[in-house]
């Protein structure tokens, strides 16, 4: 069943198509070097799909962007959440680290680019170093911030039935901090997107940052729309996919339902 | 846990530890020569050449110069983006057919990342203002709009009620009623757009740029001189750091005010 809403959405996405169409290909107001007309766009997603475009297929060039995004998410994980946890556990530990971060925090992660390249060139590893810095952020602050605002007496009902510590973090802190720990793995996770897509654009030799940036040289609007729609896609695929995990993850908490 | 907040000696310890460790570290490493300086300069190599950039130029403009043209840009960017992204949120608050045709079309361009605009950025307007104007805006609008139009949408039914009551036209219901109410969820989201500007003008200027830290970054990568790289850095993290600031207060004060008003 379609609502009033869902007619809108498409009247609205079809009303979109036709005056592509019809500002570029029927009247020509919007000239093919400006905005690729639907015919252009077909072309080159079918050039960049078939023969290749910027080294590559679409697809190897979607892949390795897709795991390089994967990598670096995944190293900030593993070290921003056991951090965030540990910050909101110790007190001592908060507050020597706080300070650091109060330093680091305000330097946007895009602006580690040329470090990162100065530092490991234009490979792979420069990228996951950037995406690391972008996506860590938001998952320690986030895991801090699920455990700060833990209910105290459910702490002090685990502790007087003499829970260990590791059980502890394990069964009462971690579960409890996980709705905001999600919230901040969606924040990295976009934190991800747009700092390797900029990394790719600055330089690299494969990815879809750098198929857009080749179609930016070669002033080639019709690839740098099938760029666009790559990236979109790429965001689009990967956030559904967090969804996924965490409804199954969250699927104890009812808050986390609606 | 250690449930019992430090006390204020404690927190300056700790904190004061945890500086001096970073700063040892980071000299330690370099003057030691364990790290090559010329990958890792250490602090005061960095501080210096920060002060020296304060006066001599690199990549055409010094330092303060580079953030002067850096920040008419952003400036340009995230006003552009309040002055479409709020106006539209509340009428997207008020007027469903709006909505119902505005927001798939934003679903659509949402999962762009704001830097992928960059070509068509530069095709469109150029690497001059325009598009790193427009790059900025593709990061700051999000937010302006989003926030405007929950501020519109959650408004207390009561008060609209009344207002239709009293016959208010869509004019002055939009102005009068929606747009108080939504203020500080509109400032809220301000915010977020201003961090989210800055970020984007960072990107856009490690690309498509002719002047401006994010430029200037780039040149001192390109001759390998990782100090004035390190200190665009700190540049740019401490004028984000000046705008979250300024904001928080902008924030704090209108709160005040308005509960003094209620």
């Amino acid at each position: 069943m379609i609502g009033r809403r869902g007619w809108i959405g498409l009247g609205t996405v079809a009303a979109l198509i036709a005056l592509w169409f019809l500002l570029t290909t029927v009247t020509g107001i919007v000239s093919g070097a400006r905005f690729p007309s639907p015919a252009e766009f077909w072309l080159s997603l079918r050039q960049i799909w078939g023969r290749g475009y910027a080294g590559g297929q679409l697809i190897s060039h979607a892949l390795h962007s897709l795991k390089l995004v994967a990598m670096g998410f995944a190293v900030a994980i593993a070290t921003g959440i056991p951090l965030g946890l540990w910050m909101g556990w110790n007190r001592k530990a908060e507050a020597a680290i706080n300070p650091v971060f109060l330093v680091i925090r305000p330097i946007p992660p895009l602006a580690w680019i040329p470090l990162a390249i100065l530092w490991l060139g234009l490979g792979d590893s420069a990228k996951i170093l950037v995406i690391w810095f972008s996506a860590f952020v938001p998952s320690v602050i986030n895991t801090f911030a699920g455990v700060r605002n833990i209910d105290r007496p459910m702490i002090e009902a685990a502790r007087m039935l003499g829970t260990p510590r590791w059980r502890m973090v394990r069964e009462v802190i971690a579960p409890a901090a996980s709705p905001l720990i999600f919230t901040g793995l969606r924040l990295s996770l976009q934190a991800s997107w747009t700092t390797l897509v900029a990394a790719e654009l600055v330089g690299a030799l494969v990815g879809v940052g750098f198929v857009l940036n080749m179609a930016q040289q070669d002033l080639y609007p019709g690839m740098i729309l099938v760029g666009m729609v790559t990236v979109g896609l790429l965001g689009w695929a990967t956030t559904v996919l967090l969804g996924m995990v965490e409804r199954r993850a969250l699927s104890w908490n009812m808050a986390a339902r609606d | 846990m250690n449930s019992t907040p430090l006390t204020w000696r404690e927190t300056m310890a700790w904190s004061l530890l945890g500086v001096v460790l970073f700063l040892g570290l980071w000299s330690g490493l370099t003057t030691s020569g364990l790290v090559p300086r010329q990958f890792l300069p250490p602090p005061q190599e960095v501080a210096s050449r920060f002060i020296q950039l304060l006066t001599s130029p690199f990549a055409g403009a010094t330092l303060p110069q580079h953030l002067g043209s850096s920040f008419m840009r952003y400036a340009y960017g995230v006003l552009l983006a309040a002055a479409i992204g709020v106006p539209l949120g509340l009428l997207m608050g008020w007027f469903r057919l709006l909505d119902d045709i505005v927001t798939p079309i934003f679903d659509g361009l949402r999962f762009i990342a704001p830097i992928a605009w960059v070509p068509f950025a530069a095709l469109w307007f150029g690497t001059g203002i325009g598009g790193p104007v427009m790059i900025i805006f593709a990061g700051a609008f999000p937010p302006c709009l989003i926030n405007a139009y929950r501020g519109a949408r959650f408004v207390e039914p009561r008060l609209i009620e009344a207002a239709r009551m009293l016959g208010t036209g869509h004019t002055r219901m939009i102005l009068e009623i929606l747009l108080p109410a939504a203020v500080p969820s509109i400032v809220a989201g301000l915010r977020v757009s201003a961090g989210l500007g800055w970020q984007s003008l960072v990107g856009a200027e490690l690309i498509v740029a002719a002047a401006g830290v994010g430029f200037m970054m780039v040149q001192a990568q390109g001759s390998v001189q990782t100090a004035t790289v390190m200190t665009g850095m700190i540049a740019i993290g401490i004028v984000g750091m000046i705008i979250d600031v300024l904001l928080r207060q902008g924030e704090a004060w209108l709160r005040r005010r308005r509960g003094l008003e209620a």
